[in-house]
């Protein structure tokens, strides 16, 4: 039978991926915009799964709040991207140091 | 039994596309994966009956999200080859750091597994209603208890969009705009003439 614990494996494989995803692709940053938006479906999945389990939708609702932060943080994020793809032409994380922060 | 075949197969799904999606050569290739992931994970909240929070996950994310990823890697001219340069050097401490947080998790789940904590049960002010739907019951809760935070959820969709907006926006100088105030001074009697041509002979433009 399949329980809260099957989903709770599922959602933290989700999630250990999506950070591995940004480990590994250091330099791209439109495949780390995608990891981060893997890190987010496996918390989405999480408090879906919990709000099955306990019988309470306010998991759901707080799933639908985080996809709303989740369509504004690619919007944004895509939007920075291009504006440095057309002043630099380039795409890679390691040249990012404009600010010297 | 179905949903059994169902579970794996879509949870099966979900994370194989999550693998191709970080592994994938092609940036393209990485958001059609990203969308297959998204479509099993609608699945996934379906079975555990959820089907608004599923049905969003398919519009927002298929529909805008993905959208928009795959709209921008085609349009800047990257070569991805020369940013997956560090994709070997890095993955042995990539698979060092995601072992230890799964580790981390899989402990967490074997320790809950063996008697959780009881946090105390949900109220019971936020239960789905009974007899209605699942979109019913989030719409009737959203509506009253969390009116002010879903309102802000839509303050946070605009200033998002605006900021797009703004930050992409750039005015060309080939462009040929309106020029409104130029539109409304201009009277009639400057911008036409009344001529009584003879007949034969054309008019001076």
């Amino acid at each position: 039978m399949i329980g809260i614990g099957h989903y709770i494996v599922v959602s933290s494989i989700l999630f250990v991926l999506g950070v591995l995803g940004i480990f590994l692709n250091r330099k791209n940053v439109i495949v780390i915009l995608m990891a981060i938006e893997l890190i987010l479906l496996a918390v989405n999945l999480n408090l879906v799964a919990f709000s099955a389990f306990l019988h309470d939708l306010t998991g759901q609702i707080f799933a639908m709040f985080v996809l709303t932060v989740a369509a504004g943080e690619a919007a944004i994020g895509l939007a920075i991207l291009v504006i440095y793809f057309r002043s630099r032409g380039t795409i890679a994380v390691d040249d990012v140091n404009r600010m010297k922060g | 039994m179905i949903q059994l075949l169902a579970f794996y197969l879509f949870a099966i799904l979900t994370i194989a596309s999550a693998v191709f999606v970080i592994m994938a050569r092609n940036p393209v290739h990485s958001v059609l994966w990203l969308i297959l992931a998204f479509f099993n994970a609608a699945g996934l909240m379906v079975l555990a009956g959820a089907e608004f929070i599923a049905m969003l996950l398919v519009i927002v994310y298929v529909g805008a999200v993905a959208v928009l990823f795959l709209f921008v890697v085609m349009m800047l001219d990257i070569d991805f080859a020369e940013l997956r340069a560090g994709f070997v050097k890095n993955f042995p401490l990539g698979i060092l750091i995601a072992l230890v947080l799964a580790s981390e998790l899989i402990f967490g789940i074997l320790a809950y597994n063996s008697g959780g904590f009881q946090l105390g049960t949900p109220d019971g002010s936020a239960a789905a209603m009974l007899g209605k739907s699942n979109i019913a019951s989030i719409g009737a809760l959203l509506y009253s208890k969390y009116l002010f935070l879903f309102e802000s959820a839509g303050i946070i969709l605009l200033v998002a969009m605006i900021g797009a907006i703004v930050l992409t926006h750039r005015t060309r100088k080939d462009s040929r705009s309106q020029k409104i105030s130029r539109q409304v001074h201009r009277r009639p009697d400057e911008a036409t003439r009344n001529e009584r041509p003879e007949v034969g002979k054309g008019v001076k433009l």
